[in-house]
């Protein structure tokens, strides 16, 4: 099974990217591949680079991997209910971390583990940092592994799906945070969700994944005033939008994501794309560039202005 | 006071769930799960019920149902108080109010085919004469969400999320019911399955002029689906009006609140919004604070919000809402 194929995306210091998709299109595994995580057997990398400041994580030693890994690449997961360890105290989870790729002696691991509480917004961090994790609501869960992210400066944070679980008011208070500790400490940011919308404020380029592979990329301007691929068509609008008349009719995406085992021939996307040609259904299509950093992965991205126009008219 | 068109009419509705401790399960409590709740549902309309979890939303509609033993208030299904009624009366009622569940992998039941659930609704209720009649009527039913009749020989595991959903939407208009009450029945799917749900239901909705409760956190998608929406917080209403006037002149500043978080999907005018963060969690429902339940995450609340609980009133245009600052 390819759980991802082909896939190319790269981050710049500081930035942040959205990586989109529906379950199972490769978005988790391929950000657990950049951490090396994939459990093998029965996962492998087949190939590629994933190189990061120059070096190719896939090549170095595991030893170099986990200086690596928590330290200049940090991860937040979809649900800090189980990601946390739940036995443990909140402080002895921060701690674990600092005292090992900081240094720090357990005095001093303290008092930082109560700073970045802090930072992370949970109010009376002093106290409540010798808490145990079922004493935190959903929110400030997923504000400790924040503030577990946090803890080794790192240069990379990979967001996994990091407010799904959560309120929509919470959602937003979190998005706000992480966004602003972009501002603050110039972390670059990989954003990984199934939700167009939430992403369109806070990251600067999007990248829309299906069936394993990338569909479309290019900076969130252009992706959501001018999208080119007709499944990122259909993603903006299937959503019902607030600030849209209320009866519009929606964009229905007909039929279901295909088994990753069992992907049709020629582009992966053509049993549901109301596009199709004959072409799609015997090539892959390859990514083709439609202006400045913009890309799709579709034979007709170059007409679907033109086409899109015709069907507003129709 | 009911009105012929008035299909459910819920009247000072709680909800108390015990809390126990220790060994001998003594009563220590109650989680105020829905505490004085009133609201009306119109035949033919869609009453959109949002808020965040834990707001009582889904226990309103399960009240509703009369799947709990409610602890105070009247249920009026066309005229006739349901939390008075005996099992065995409100057994014939039953087939009038369908569920449609969040979670369609543990609604269905894994040792049933796809056909035997559908069926079954009609086999309890004596909805159907014979063989032949009943195996119509799967058929028909499988049709009407756009599943295939020869699916009827599957079991749950062998449909996706979504089909498993319109399974459960099949089981529920099994009976022709007049309500349906639809706890989240898309939050558990991927956005493109999400609006081929969305748009089956309203199809439906008109085919079989159906009366829905439509619970969901998501209030992009309640506001397209509902007629009229109400608002929760810890187990209170405390706005309803019609959708458009909701999300046009939103009066609580709760409602506010949940409306500024709702991001929409362009960064042109996302970034234009004015957002409202609202600080802190939903306390416990087990210690709800004095005075307006929101006054610790309220922007606007002054003494009066920490004393005293708002009374709901109309403000005109059957725009309700509960809040001292209004």
């Amino acid at each position: 099974m390819k759980a991802v194929n082909d896939l190319s995306y790269y981050v710049n210091k500081g930035e942040s990217v959205a990586v989109v998709g529906e379950s199972a299109c490769g978005k988790s595994v391929s950000a657990l591949s950049i951490m090396r995580l994939i459990p093998y057997p029965p996962g492998i990398i087949v190939g590629g680079e994933i190189i990061f400041k120059g070096k190719d994580l896939l090549k170095i030693s595991e030893q170099e991997m986990q200086s690596v890994r928590g330290n200049q690449i940090a991860m937040v997961f979809q649900e800090p209910s189980t990601s946390l360890n739940p036995v443990l105290t909140v402080s002895l989870q921060l701690r674990e971390t600092l005292e090992l790729h900081r240094g720090l002696d357990k005095q001093a691991a303290e008092e930082e583990a109560t700073k970045l509480l802090k930072l992370v917004g949970i109010p009376d961090a002093d106290k409540r940092v010798t808490d145990y994790p079922y004493q935190f609501s959903g929110g400030m869960q997923q504000r400790i592994m924040i503030a577990m992210g946090l803890s080794c400066n790192p240069e990379l944070i990979i967001a996994d799906e990091p407010t799904t679980s959560l309120d929509v008011t919470v959602q937003a208070q979190l998005l706000e945070l992480i966004d602003n500790l972009r501002a603050q400490f110039g972390t670059a940011i990989i954003l990984i969700t199934h939700n167009l919308g939430i992403v369109a404020r806070y990251v600067d380029r999007v990248n829309v994944m299906y069936a394993g592979k990338m569909v479309e990329t290019g900076p969130t301007d252009d992706i959501y005033s001018a999208p080119k691929h007709p499944y990122t068509i259909g993603l903006i609008g299937s959503v019902p939008r607030l600030d849209m008349p209320r009866k519009r009719k929606l964009y229905v995406i007909d039929g279901l994501p295909p088994h990753l085992a069992r992907l049709p021939g020629g582009c992966s996307f053509h049993p549901r794309c109301h596009y199709a040609i004959d072409r799609c259904r015997q090539e892959v299509p390859a990514l083709y560039e439609l202006g400045k950093d913009h890309m799709a992965a579709c034979f007709r991205s170059q007409e679907m202005e033109d086409l899109l126009k015709k069907e507003r008219v129709a | 006071m009911t009105s012929n068109d008035t299909l459910v009419k819920v009247e000072n509705l709680k909800m108390y769930f015990p809390v126990t401790a220790g060994v001998l399960r003594k009563k220590v409590g109650d989680v105020k799960a829905v505490d004085g709740v009133n609201f009306e549902v119109k035949k033919g309309e869609t009453l959109g019920l949002v808020g965040e979890s834990g707001c009582g939303k889904t226990t309103t509609g399960r009240c509703i149902l009369r799947l709990y033993e409610i602890t105070e208030g009247k249920i009026l299904f066309e005229g006739q108080d349901l939390a008075k009624m005996k099992q065995s009366e409100l057994r014939s009622m039953r087939k009038d109010m369908q569920l449609i569940f969040q979670d369609p992998y543990a609604s269905l039941d894994p040792r049933m085919t796809a056909g035997g659930i559908i069926g079954e609704p009609m086999k309890v209720h004596n909805l159907v004469k014979g063989g032949k009649e009943y195996q119509d009527q799967v058929d028909a039913l499988f049709k009407l969400v756009q599943l295939e009749p020869y699916m009827a020989e599957r079991f749950p595991h062998e449909f996706s999320g979504g089909q498993r959903q319109r399974l459960g939407i099949a089981r529920a208009l099994a009976t022709r019911p007049k309500l349906i009450i639809c706890d989240e029945p898309v939050s558990a799917l991927d956005v493109s399955i999400q609006t081929q749900i969305i748009t089956l239901l309203i199809r439906l909705r008109e085919e079989f002029n159906l009366t829905y409760v439509f619970i969901a956190h998501d209030l992009s998608v309640v506001r397209h689906i509902s007629d009229r929406v109400a608002v929760m917080y810890l187990g209170r209403v405390v706005e309803i009006t019609d959708s458009d006037e909701l999300y046009d002149h939103p009066l609580h500043p709760y409602t506010q609140a949940l409306l500024s978080a709702v991001p929409i999907p362009d960064p042109a005018v996302d970034r234009q919004r004015k957002r409202i963060l609202l600080t802190g969690d939903v306390p416990s429902p087990m210690r709800p604070p004095p005075g307006c339940t929101f006054h610790p995450r309220c922007h606007m609340a002054t003494d009066a919000c920490r004393e005293s609980k708002p009374e709901g009133r109309d403000v005109g245009h059957g725009h309700w809402v509960a809040c001292h600052r209004v």
